[in-house]
């Protein structure tokens, strides 16, 4: 019985609380963040066996170092014209993302979330993936859908909920779907999409396909169990996937210690699961466009699943519900020691003569003026408010392929009940 | 409130986030096994803040945050319980308790059972639950009846401040688990269905006149709201106030019953007030099929069958995820709940 064991002379047990370093009114100050220099993280060859490169879940792959200078056996080696493209990309995504949240606080939708200061992991990890490649993402990666050229009036279109909006004002602003752009269905619920991811390129594998998945998940979110169950199936099947935690340092209110964070490394989960593991600076376009590059070769050729950590910060709020100034240190942000995606890339251009200050403004403004374009065009087809968009049978359909008599008789009685709120308002 | 003593007299005006974060300080005070957790729910205070001030009072290591997964938030509360804590849990929307549900379903509510009450689960979930905040599909829904459906959980639903202090004090200190879903459309003001025109806040109801004190209301025991004798209205959370509403509109003289509990339930208050009105009108914004109305009707049957004059009403939400954009027509409202009345009060000859 343990109540009769001689106790040694312990001190009573502890709960440990992880605790963030700052919280509002604290100076931020990231200096001991230890950050490999450019180079120090090595290449492996694609075929290598994941057992023979743990060490990769704990370094960190970079190619840009502060001077902007790209360097390293990482570098990707792209040429001036690609590195504009993804360049405007991301710039494109952060004037997107700005318009739409003022849309939002002018009361034109019910929510917005921006990926202000990650645009590089959506976008730079599309530019390393081909065009029909199949991606899963969460909520914070419409950087995904820009890189690929989609329309961004379809985009807002779902936004406002309208009477455009494919998705028939079902969704909530921000999950957005399109099997064309190779974008699944976004879910509220949290990193469901991980295992959906595997489960594609297990058939993509099982059918003797070309194409590959790739997913992406906050850091918070890989503490649910979809993320695990994710890892080991890939492992298991060794499916043609890449699997990307963007650990931009807080989950809401909750920082990446509350998902394990503290205690090792997103990439490490790598390790005991046996995939490959790479823990990227995600703020160095160059570095997300290697590492997928990587990870997509070697999934392409049945090298199997690689799990990428993306180390970045979430420079706004969680979304339009929440004031970050309640739980964090406001300078966490401009102190970010990784830098801003955007300025890094501007500076590597202008470094080697590819770009400068006025082509920058240029652009800036030309992506200004094309989301402010697309507004109007997509606001010609409403924005939400409680007029009805949608045709309200509309509710009713895609249920199931064909409705069944239940659903045909609470359509009845909907409409019913609309013609009964009509006449209401005529006799008021 | 001063530390320590209680008085059962002075009340505070409270809304339903105030009277509920209230109850877990009351019982957090009172006894030290009680700790509060889930996500954002310690530094924060929860994103509908019902936590606030509840770690600064209580410390780390009794209000906390923890990882996104439900399955473990609802794991580690079994656990804790089981050591003889008092855990509240928070699933921060209803939506996200799917993840979670093995540990509630097949765990907390059979420990008891299986153990032969050697070991026993005494948590409480506290979760925000159904519509009218254009949340989509994933902020919406009203799960109440998966719940009511598992032997050996509690299911609460309160309407109001006064209530939602009441009932979650007695939630914490049931020796079962229960599940608390907490209204949000209503945590801020007593929502009448009528979405176009503003909400007036709990400041204007008498029911947010909250003691500042101790004081629990019983599981299973119903409210009835307003005494009547034409139909006998059944409603639970928002549609209590909605219901209230479309009674007052069409002026009948309606028995209008806040359920408060759905499980165990109050079938003592119900079968009398049937028996009395001999109509009964069910209503909840839950999906229709399978849904707890579907319960509550087969209950009402079997017990008031020669008492009833005309078939059993449900007013429901529709048997489709909850839609982000058509949400009010999705939502049972005013109109939804006339045509209702109107059916159940039509005579046998078909006047009305
Ligand atoms: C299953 C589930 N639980 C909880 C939530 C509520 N929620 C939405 S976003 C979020 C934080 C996610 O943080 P992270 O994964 O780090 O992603 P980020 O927002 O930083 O991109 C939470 C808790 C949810 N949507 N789904
Ligand atoms: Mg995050």
């Amino acid at each position: 019985m343990a109540s009769d064991t001689e106790r040694r002379n312990l001190p009573p047990l502890e709960l440990h609380v992880p605790e963030p370093k700052f919280r509002p009114g604290d100076d931020a100050d990231f200096s001991d963040i230890a950050i490999p220099t450019v180079g120090e993280t090595r290449r492996p060859d694609i075929a290598d066996d994941h057992r023979d490169m743990p060490d990769l879940s704990y370094g960190l792959v970079r190619v840009l170092d502060d001077d902007g200078k790209a360097a390293g056996p990482w570098d990707p080696k792209l040429d001036p014209e690609t590195l504009r493209k993804m360049l405007r990309a991301m710039a494109l995504t952060r004037a997107y993302d700005g318009r739409m949240f003022r849309a939002q606080r002018q009361g034109k939708t019910s929510f917005y979330m921006k990926c202000t200061g990650e645009e590089a992991v959506a976008v730079a990890a599309t530019f390393a993936l081909d065009r029909d490649d199949m991606t899963f993402p969460s909520y914070r990666q419409q950087g995904i859908l820009i890189a690929r050229d989609w329309s961004l009036v379809d985009m807002m279109n779902q936004v406002y909920s309208n009477k455009k909006d494919r998705l028939m004002g079902r969704q909530l602003p921000i999950m957005y779907s399109t099997k064309q752009g190779g974008f699944f269905s976004i879910s509220g619920n949290l990193a469901t999409q991980f295992p959906q991811a595997v489960g594609w390129a297990m058939a993509s594998a099982a059918k003797g396909d070309t194409r590959i998945a790739a997913t992406w998940t906050g850091e918070g979110s890989s503490a649910e169990g979809d993320f695990h169950s994710a890892c080991i199936f890939a492992s298991v099947y060794r499916a043609p996937v890449i699997m990307n935690v963007v650990n931009n340092q807080w989950a809401i209110s909750s920082f990446s210690g509350f998902a394990g964070g503290d205690e090792t490394t997103f990439a490490a989960r790598a390790v005991g699961y046996g995939l490959a593991g790479l823990r990227v600076d995600g703020n160095d376009a160059l570095a997300v466009y290697a590492a997928t590059q990587w990870a997509a070769e070697r999934a392409r050729t049945n090298n199997g699943p690689t799990l990428i950590e993306h180390f970045t910060y979430r420079a706004e709020g969680h979304s339009t519900s929440d004031d970050p100034e309640q739980y964090r240190s406001a300078n966490e942000a401009a102190d970010w020691p990784l830098g801003d995606p955007i300025a890094r890339l501007k500076k590597h251009l202008i470094s080697i003569g590819e770009w400068d200050e006025e082509r920058h403004a240029a652009m800036d403004e030309e992506v200004a003026t094309q989301v402010k374009t697309a507004q109007k065009q997509a606001e010609k087809n409403g924005i939400l408010g409680h007029g009805l968009h949608q045709p309200l049978e509309t509710m009713f359909e895609q249920v199931f392929e064909e409705m069944p008599w239940h659903l045909k008789e609470q359509m009845q009685d909907m409409l019913d009940e609309n013609d009964a709120a009509n006449g209401v308002c005529k006799t008021r | 409130m001063s530390k320590g003593e209680e008085n059962k007299g002075a009340t505070t005006q409270r809304n339903m986030i105030q009277a509920i974060n209230n109850a877990m300080d009351v019982c957090m005070e009172r006894d030290d096994n009680v700790c509060v957790f889930g996500e954002d729910v310690g530094y924060y205070g929860g994103v509908f803040r019902a936590t606030a001030g509840l770690q600064e009072k209580y410390g780390k290591t009794r209000s906390f945050d923890t990882p996104i997964n439900e399955c473990g938030i609802i794991g580690v509360a079994v656990g804790m319980a089981a050591y003889g804590m008092r855990p509240v849990a928070e699933i921060q929307f209803a939506d996200y308790i799917y993840p979670g549900l093995d540990q509630l379903v097949s765990e907390a509510a059979r420990l008891r059972y299986r153990s032969a009450g050697e070991f026993t689960s005494p948590l409480t979930i506290r979760t925000p639950f159904g519509g009218g905040i254009f949340g989509g599909q994933t902020h919406s829904q009203s799960p109440e009846s998966i719940f009511t459906h598992v032997c050996g959980v509690k299911t609460v639903i309160p309407s109001t401040p006064y209530d939602a202090k009441g009932l979650l004090i007695a939630a914490i200190e049931d020796p079962d688990p229960v599940v608390f879903f907490e209204p949000k459309r209503i945590y801020n003001g007593p929502f009448d269905g009528h979405y176009d025109t503003p909400v007036l806040p709990w400041s204007k109801h008498p029911a947010s006149e909250v003691p500042d004190g101790h004081y629990a209301i019983p599981l299973g025991k119903a409210n009835v709201l307003r005494e009547g004798s034409a139909v006998t209205m059944l409603c639970y959370g928002t549609m209590v106030h909605v219901t209230a509403a479309a009674v007052e509109e069409l002026g009948i003289d309606a028995e209008v019953i806040d359920l408060r509990t759905l499980l165990p339930l109050d079938m003592e208050t119900i079968e009398a007030s049937v028996k009395k009105t001999g109509r009964c009108v069910i209503v909840h914004e839950a999906t229709r099929t399978s849904g707890f109305g579907a319960e509550l009707s087969a209950l009402v049957q079997e017990r008031c069958f020669y008492h009833l004059e005309a078939p059993i009403e449900r007013v429901t939400g529709y048997d489709t995820p909850y839609p982000h954009s058509l949400e009010w027509a999705y939502f049972p409202g005013p109109v939804r709940l006339r045509l209702a009345i109107e059916r159940v009060m039509e005579d046998v000859s078909g006047n009305v």
